[in-house]
């Protein structure tokens, strides 16, 4: 057992309100300057939608993460070492800006300095690259609240990989917001692809950095990372990414996303894991197991042994005591409502969600589930709008089983705590039929809606 | 405690001092990965971008509830950026926390400090600024120059013509604060005082700002224009139900709800910092269902999704009412509920049923023997006792809140008394009335049990309401519907499901499950509604609809339940003071209030457009009174009967006015009704097109007008500024022109002499404005902000000093009333100003009007009586001279008559004490020169903030209504807030009268929780919450009962394409103008941030259906035209968008990627999403002089409604030019 310590992240989907306050203070305080107009190291994309860059998600096409070879060992999807250097200078599998956004200004100056014409003076966009008069036609966020959606489903790479029928029509509309930082993951490909050993894991915390000096501006790690966050400053000609705000975080303070996130639905806690263990998870030979070998990754804290080995391995007592009271930790594997956005891409990323509830389809709510059933007035899980396979395919790799457990616990909890809300005596049969204590539901109730900034950091 | 003293989460624990790891030492503990420590020498760039020199706290000042605190973060003497303050404090363990609070728009506010859109420099119209240079040379007086300019038809139709034409040079300070001087005293010795207006709205999240202007246009006589009714975020529900302008819960009561009804309101898009705390109730077992004709973004919380047709909401809740009517209250009657509703409502009251008809209120006038003689008695309301079957006048009705007999008596303590909700079990009779439908033609019979008392045929409102809603009950006589299932007859399920789409079991459903969690929880069931039910013509009806649901069900008044209004309602806490300075009452009273719709119906010429009467509204039981007339003619007749202000008032210059009187020997009040009745004055509004009528000088401040607010946007470019507009509409026919007001055949074009706004970035406002003045941003001052969504005060700080030659609000008009003062040294001097009052809501001026029967003098109906029948008429000194040493201090009134809110007077005097220390004095008076004096003045001057105030308003009202109240603010007596207290961390405010909740001990903030828990009574005509209005035009307009009023019929109207029609220029679809994820109003729209966040420009979301039906692909080019005016924009297609509808979220500035409309359509620059509406008044926002309905600025005033409207669009040319 080799313990180390990872700052890990849990974004509840169920609370996010799609604001994009994350996005705008983390571009503020880190990418509001030349050569990274393009560059968010958080989004926020509106599900079903293409994400940013457009259909990131589409491996075949851009070659991130890992696979598995015919051995059945880990390897880059994008190719070996030999293979990059050999197209070193014309790596083909490369978002285009155009995949991004072209970044666009106004000439907003003409508003005030108009001379005298016929009609109001108007700022007109150009873009911040060529400086040329452009007609936008993309942006950091085109597709947010389903704009567009016309053809949508040929263009979201989950949706075009989900099995039952989903039909984009006003009666059955279902959406949902995914924020999205770098994972840093404990398996980075995009650091396994720099040719210049410019990428590295903090072996304090796990975050994933870019060294400045050494970084060459090959991008491969741009190819390498499957979803896409890591990004080139055509400036400085450097590769730059998400640095989970290393600056706070060192002292103290939480990520800026994370303390400006209005929904109240990010949570930051260290994670011990085994990192002997981890290329062995990772090479997990069918992707719906990834979920579970991921998890069996993670130490628990509060084991005595886990403890004696972190100290032997250096972390010091308060990051296990850390460790032990971590919300991550709590969401991931004692209430087991947290899953890792695409663990098939085999980088055991360390971002991870709570998946969403939605509201019942009418159609099924009106043909045999009774709402009122138990007195709780909260519908059936499977007649949820947000068809449990196109979270499966974020989450699990297809399989809908964790998906279905997760969702059934935030219903059971509503339940449960409806009765001690309106004053019944609570109903210990509804946490039970989840796998779950009534004062296990009542203190997982407690960090997902009270949430106090204490207890989300 | 401030958070950052206290960071102790477990990361934070840990990593406090995680730099004690970081070691120049790198390891590569395996192949897969290469892991290195940190703290490395290639980080540094981070860690240097990340390093800042100090953080301040401040916020974001107008046109938004939020009221978040931030923390601005400097560098280098330059402002970085910005993130949210988590500092709030505690709402206890079992809750979550208001931290953080704010959005992404808040985010990105530092954006515009340094950005090429901020104003740096004054600008004036170089067209202008070289004729007055040249007449300023010429004449040597300021004052004669700008005279000579705008007097010459065609030097001010030149100026006039080049507005929003670009041509703005830079100029000084003085020289614009000179112009603007001279403009404002020419127009005060030329026409009057009161033909300068002033606008900025919305004072909670920047009263100092708001204060600066409305106290200088106040000081010399100006009228300062209303904007809750204006924005139609004012529900005319909320005075005719409530007697109250707006109450609602802070946020963190939603938690407290049981169930949760999202009407029409997106919260993650309009309460973005509010919306945690329904996406954390739901985990508490919280049911939530949204209401909402698109897959709204709040749509994804709930647990249900209803989608009504547009504009049909209130079919869906008249159908809810009919399931709680019957299910709860008929069926089987639910003793909590119907014991609510004796005690809180007007249900159990005594109606007189007269022609078939529900008629007048009883009241104790009508009763025999000494009731009748009694001190009010039309204004005492009647019950019968359920004990004795006698009738009762029970304490609480308006009759005892003026007058001696009712001290002590104003509650509503029922005693013994235990009213009769129906008369059916003991009916001496049952007659069928009739009920004024709108869904279709014809009318509704139905019958309702009645008994004579006094020789009046009565029943009461319960018994009416069941008839109205249709809840059939055996024995009574009429048309019933047969069950849920009967589609025939309002107001059944099944009815509202042909109307608006909703399945007739889901209505009913919901319905059901509301007012059985109200009865399980103790009335906490609430419904969250806004803009998207508000802002339709008929949204009172709609309002009201709701309303019948929280008061039957007992939610009202109770933390968790009721109705949760979220639009435009900002709470200005610590009004008092700020009323105190704002209007300048410290000085001269009273101010001039006024109602903005109106203002611009009339000023902007939108009357002349309408081509159908005001009987176009009335019901079908109507008795013909409001046939015959339009609109304005109405408008003439509210003001000359003094129930809603006008302004300008006569067709004479006040100040000559009041020189006539003097000159004649008569009091002025003589003078004036002489003249009147001798036809030689005349009222200004019938006559609006006069020149001496016109608006001459408006002054806009921390708003966009015509970018964001003019309804009828191009209306107000022709007739107001005189330049291009792409107006299409035509004139009325004859026939249809009003008749006591005059039509004129040439109609104005260019009323306007100055359009002065004050701004930090270029607005729609600001390119058609004369003079531009650069203001501080929000970062650069300091102000005070509250908010209704949280009850906290809290500061703005300036970050950085106003750079380049910007100046705060509260600097920039001390500037100009110091230039306007030494103008008036010569110009103008001493004089006296009569100044016309309507009839205001919280005195006895409620009592004008007894059963709310409309009696006209110039009809000869009654005599004109100042304050009773006409306006109030009031002379108050303008020492001109002296205005700008008055702005800055505060003035003797204030101690020696006091500030009134809500009909609760306060003794400043021990205040004005304090503030003359704690700010200095000049000439003995407390000093405003500053504006942390004008915060430190505000919070000294209100019950809100300070403790002992409070303490005082409620012993005063503990005299009026005999029961106690004080002790809900004695435990925080002592405490004054001051501005340092608010720039250390948010301050909980302080329970005071002038709210009618309560925060004693740290609850949540809900409404009207004062009045049920401690028997106060509702500001309304029977001190109950009404369900029945029995005021004459709520007769008329069939709405004296909760009705369903469908949307406009604009092809009926004004002969518009009918929805889904094809024509030439494209296909006809609903039009709405939701707000935007994008932007706060016209704020942030234009931020590069925001643009880049969404579609970078002005775009109309269509459904994929009707895309496809006019062949138009995501991001082409479109066009959406109809009578008011054209627009351009890109299209976003989603089908998300319900079918025959498109959205284009409003008040996206004409300024960025707007081209120019095709030749076919007019070919100028592309409108804003006000280019398609325009003003339409419903008759019975006018109503003033009875009860609740009683004029307060912004408490009661016809809206600026603008949901009602359709447009045809098309895909255009995709050659696209500027």
């Amino acid at each position: 057992m080799r313990v180390m310590a990872q700052m890990a992240m849990v974004m509840n989907l169920d609370k996010c309100i799609g604001c994009h306050t994350c996005s705008v203070t983390c571009k503020q305080a880190w990418t509001n300057r030349a050569g990274v107009e393009y560059v968010w190291f958080n989004n926020v994309e509106t599900r079903p939608g293409e994400g940013y860059p457009r259909r990131y998600e589409d491996q075949d096409r851009w070659r991130g993460g890992w696979t598995l070879n015919r051995r059945g060992r880990l390897t880059l999807k994008g190719g070996g070492r030999l293979r990059k250097l050999l197209t070193i200078f014309a790596n083909p599998k490369l978002p285009g800006i155009g995949d991004y956004y072209e970044p666009w200004t106004y000439d907003y100056e003409t508003l005030t300095d108009a001379p005298l014409q016929e009609h109001s003076p108007v700022a007109r966009p150009h873009s911040l690259l060529s400086g040329r008069e452009m007609k936008v036609s993309w942006s950091a966020n085109w597709d947010d609240d389903l704009g567009g959606s016309p053809g949508l489903g040929d263009r979201d790479v989950v949706l075009g990989r989900v099995s039952e029928k989903v039909s984009l029509e006003f009666q059955k509309t279902f959406m949902f917001y995914l924020p999205r930082i770098c994972e840093h993951c404990l398996n980075p490909s995009c650091a396994a692809s720099c040719p210049s050993g410019a990428i590295y894991k903090r072996s304090e915390d796990g975050i994933v950095l870019v060294d400045q000096d050494r970084c060459r501006g090959w991008r491969m790690c741009v190819t390498g990372c499957p979803y896409k966050k890591v990004y080139f400053n055509h400036r400085t000609g450097k590769a730059e990414k998400c640095t989970f705000c290393f600056p706070r975080v060192e002292v103290g303070i939480p990520t800026v996303c994370s303390e400006t996130c209005v929904g109240r639905l990010r949570y930051i806690g260290l994670v011990l894991y085994d990192a002997d263990k981890v290329l062995e998870a990772a090479a997990t030979p069918n992707d719906t197991d990834l979920y579970e070998a991921q998890r069996r990754v993670f130490l628990d804290p509060n084991d005595p042994s886990v403890a004696a080995a972190a100290e032997r391995a250096g972390i010091p007592r308060d990051w296990v005591e850390a460790a032990q009271r971590s919300p991550v930790y709590a969401l991931i594997n004692r209430y087991e409502v947290a899953l890792p956005l695409h663990p098939e891409y085999r980088t055991m990323p360390m971002v991870w969600y709570i998946p969403p509830l939605s509201p019942v389809v009418d159609a099924v709510r009106d043909t045999g589930h009774d709402a009122e059933d138990h007195g709780n007035l909260f519908a059936a899980v499977d007649a949820l709008r947000i068809p449990i396979g196109y979270l499966a395919e974020l989450f699990t790799a297809g399989d809908p089983a964790p998906v279905d457990r997760v969702l059934r616990r935030l219903a059971a909890m509503r339940s449960y705590m409806r009765d001690l809300n309106v004053g019944r005596e609570p109903d210990e049969a509804i946490p039970s039929s989840v796998g779950m204590t009534g004062e296990s539901m009542y203190d997982m109730y407690r960090l997902l809606a009270l949430a106090k900034y204490e207890e989300r950091y | 405690m401030s958070r950052r003293a206290e960071l102790d989460g477990p990361v934070t624990d840990a990593l406090v001092a995680t730099r004690r790891f970081f070691t120049r030492g790198e390891v590569s503990p395996d192949l897969r990965v290469l892991q290195k420590k940190g703290g490395r020498q290639a980080d540094d760039f981070y860690r240097g971008r990340w390093a800042h020199d100090k953080v301040v706290r401040s916020t974001h000042g107008v046109n938004c509830t939020g009221s978040c605190s931030w923390k601005v973060y400097v560098k280098d003497g330059i402002i970085t950026w910005e993130a949210q303050e988590t500092d709030y404090p505690s709402v206890g363990p079992d809750r979550p926390e208001y931290e953080p609070r704010g959005c992404p728009r808040g985010a990105a506010f530092s954006w515009y400090t340094y950005s090429p859109t901020r104003v740096r420099y004054p600008y004036v119209r170089g067209v202008l600024l070289e004729m007055y240079r040249e007449a300023r040379a010429r004449t040597g007086d300021p004052v004669a120059a700008w005279a000579e300019i705008v007097s010459d038809p065609e030097r001010a139709r030149r100026y006039k013509a080049a507005r929003g034409r670009g041509g703005l040079v830079r100029a000084t300070w003085d020289e614009a604060v000179e112009m603007i001087a001279a403009a404002h005293v020419h127009t005060i010795k030329e026409f009057g005082p009161d033909r300068i207006a002033g606008f900025s709205p919305i004072p909670a999240m920047s009263m100092v700002s708001h204060a600066s202007g409305a106290r200088f246009v106040s000081l010399l006589g100006g009228a300062m224009l209303s904007f809750y009714d204006w924005y139609a975020d004012l529900p005319v529900a909320s005075p005719q139900v409530f007697g109250d302008q707006t109450d609602v819960p802070e946020s963190g009561d939603w938690w407290d709800a049981g169930y949760l009804v999202m009407w029409g309101s997106n919260l993650p898009v309009t309460r973005t910092p509010d919306a945690h705390w329904m996406t954390e109730a739901r985990y508490r077992g919280q049911k939530v269902v949204a209401v909402s004709p698109d897959y709204a973004d709040n749509v994804k919380f709930a647990d249900e999704w209803l989608a009504p047709r547009p504009g049909t909401d209130g079919a869906l809740a008249m159908a809810m009412g009919h399931v709680v009517l019957k299910e709860f209250f008929v069926d089987r009657r639910v003793p909590s509920f119907t014991g609510y509703v004796k005690r809180y409502s007007d249900l159990p009251f005594l109606v007189r049923v007269e022609d078939g008809r529900p008629g007048k209120f009883l009241t104790a006038a009508d009763l025999p023997g000494a009731e009748a003689e009694a001190e009010n008695a039309a204004f005492k309301t009647v019950v019968l006792d359920a004990a004795t079957r006698r009738p009762v006048v029970p304490n609480g009705s308006l009759g005892f809140r003026f007058g001696d007999s009712g001290v002590g008596r104003w509650n509503l303590d029922l005693g013994d008394v235990d009213p009769l909700l129906t008369l059916a079990d003991d009916a001496e009779d049952a007659v069928e009335i009739e009920l004024p439908r709108f869904d279709a033609d014809g009318v509704l019979r139905r019958g309702v049990p009645v008994r004579k008392v006094g020789g009046h045929v009565v029943t009461t409102v319960y018994d009416l309401m069941l008839a109205q809603y249709g809840v059939r009950r055996d024995g009574l006589p009429g048309t019933w519907p047969s069950g849920y299932d009967d589609a025939s007859q309002p107001y059944t399920p099944a009815w509202q499901e042909a109307l608006t789409g909703v399945p007739a079991r889901a209505a009913a459903r919901i319905g059901r499950e509301f007012a059985a969690n109200a009865e399980e929880t103790g009335g906490r069931s609430m419904i969250i509604m806004g803009a998207g039910v508000n802002h339709w013509f008929h949204a009172d009806t709609v309002y009201r609809a709701f309303l019948a649901l929280t008061t039957l069900t007992g939610c009202q008044g109770v933390n968790g339940g009721g109705w949760a209004h979220y639009v435009g309602q900002e709470k200005c806490r610590p009004v008092t003071g700020w009323t105190q300075l704002a209007s300048a009452l410290d000085w001269s009273r009273p101010a001039r209030l006024m109602i903005q719709t109106a203002y611009w119906y009339l000023h902007t010429d939108q009357f002349r457009y309408d081509p159908f009467g005001a009987g176009a509204f009335a019901g079908a039981t109507a008795r013909g009174t409001l046939a015959g007339r339009t609109t304005a003619d109405l408008i003439a007749l509210s003001a000359r009967l003094g129930w809603m202000p006008s302004y300008p008032t006569f067709d004479r210059n006040p100040l000559d006015l009041a020189d006539e009187a003097e000159a004649s020997g008569r009091e002025v009040a003589d003078h004036v009704v002489t003249e009147l009745k001798a036809g030689r004055l005349r009222f200004a509004c019938q006559d609006p097109d006069a020149p001496e009528n016109f608006p001459r000088v408006l002054s806009v401040w921390r708003a966009n007008p015509l970018g964001s607010s003019a309804k009828g946007d191009e209306y107000f470019l022709k007739h107001l500024l005189g330049t291009g507009s792409s107006l299409r509409a035509a004139e009325a026919p004859p026939h249809a022109r009003p008749k006591d007001v005059v039509w004129r055949d040439e109609a104005p074009v260019g009323k306007l002499d100055l359009l002065l706004t004050l701004d930090f970035r270029m607005t729609s406002t600001t390119i058609y404005s004369d003079i531009v003045l650069p203001a501080a941003t929000w970062y650069e001052k300091h102000d005070l902000s509250t908010t209704d969504m949280h009850p906290f005060i809290h500061a703005f700080n300036p970050a950085i000093a106003p750079p380049w030659q910007t100046r705060t609000d509260w600097d920039a008009f001390q500037s100009i009333a110091a230039a306007f003062s030494r103008l008036a040294e010569t110009h103008l001097g001493v004089r006296k100003d009569v100044v016309a009052a309507p009839l205001l809501h919280d005195t006895p001026d409620e009592l004008a009007t007894p059963h709310g029967r409309v009696r006209d003098w110039a009809a000869g109906e009654c005599e004109p009586i100042p304050g009773v029948t006409m306006p109030k008429l009031v002379v108050v000194e303008r020492d001109y001279p002296a205005l700008a040493a008055r702005m800055g201090t505060l003035g003797p009134l204030a101690e020696r008559l006091g500030g009134a809110t809500k009909g609760v007077t306060f003794d400043f005097g021990r205040a004005v004490e304090y503030l003359k220390r704690k700010n200095g004095t000049i000439d003995g008076r407390p000093s405003l020169v500053r504006d942390v004096h004008a915060c430190e003045a505000i919070l000294a001057l209100s019950g809100t903030t300070n403790g002992s105030l409070a303490v005082q308003g409620f012993r005063t009202l503990e005299k009026r209504t005999g029961i106690p109240l004080a002790d809900l603010a004695a435990g925080r007596e002592d405490e004054q807030i001051t501005f340092t207290d608010t720039q250390a961390g948010p301050v909980p405010v302080i329970t005071s009268p002038e709210w009618s909740g309560m925060e004693t001990g740290g609850r949540r903030y809900s409404p009207f929780t004062v009045n049920v828990e401690r028997l106060k009574p509702w500001h309304t005509l029977t001190g109950r919450q009404h369900f029945f209005l029995d005021h004459d035009w709520m007769a008329e307009l069939g709405e004296q009962l909760p009705t369903f009023r469908p949307p406009l019929d604009m092809h009926a109207l004004f002969g518009e394409p009918r929805l889904g029609e094809h024509g030439d220029l494209g296909v006809a679809v609903r039009y709405l103008t939701p707000h935007s994820k994008w932007s706060i109003h016209s704020e942030y729209q234009d931020n590069l941030l925001m643009l880049s966040l969404s579609r970078g420009g002005p775009t109309i979301w269509i459904s994929d259906a009707d895309a496809a039906r006019i062949d138009v692909a995501d991001n082409d080019w479109i066009e959406a035209v109809n009578r008011n005016g054209v627009v351009v924009a890109r299209a976003v297609v989603s089908h998300r968008i319900p079918e025959g509808t498109v959205f284009m979220h409003h008040a996206q500035d004409r300024l960025i990627d707007v081209p120019l409309s095709e030749t076919r359509t007019g070919g100028r620059r592309g409108g804003v999403h006000n280019s398609l509406t325009r003003l339409l008044i419903k008759p019975s926002h006018l109503i003033g002089g009875y009860a609740q309905l009683s004029f307060a600025f912004n408490y009661l005033g016809p809206t600026g409604n603008q949901r009602d409207e359709v447009t045809v669009i098309r895909r255009r040319s995709q050659q696209v030019t500027y």
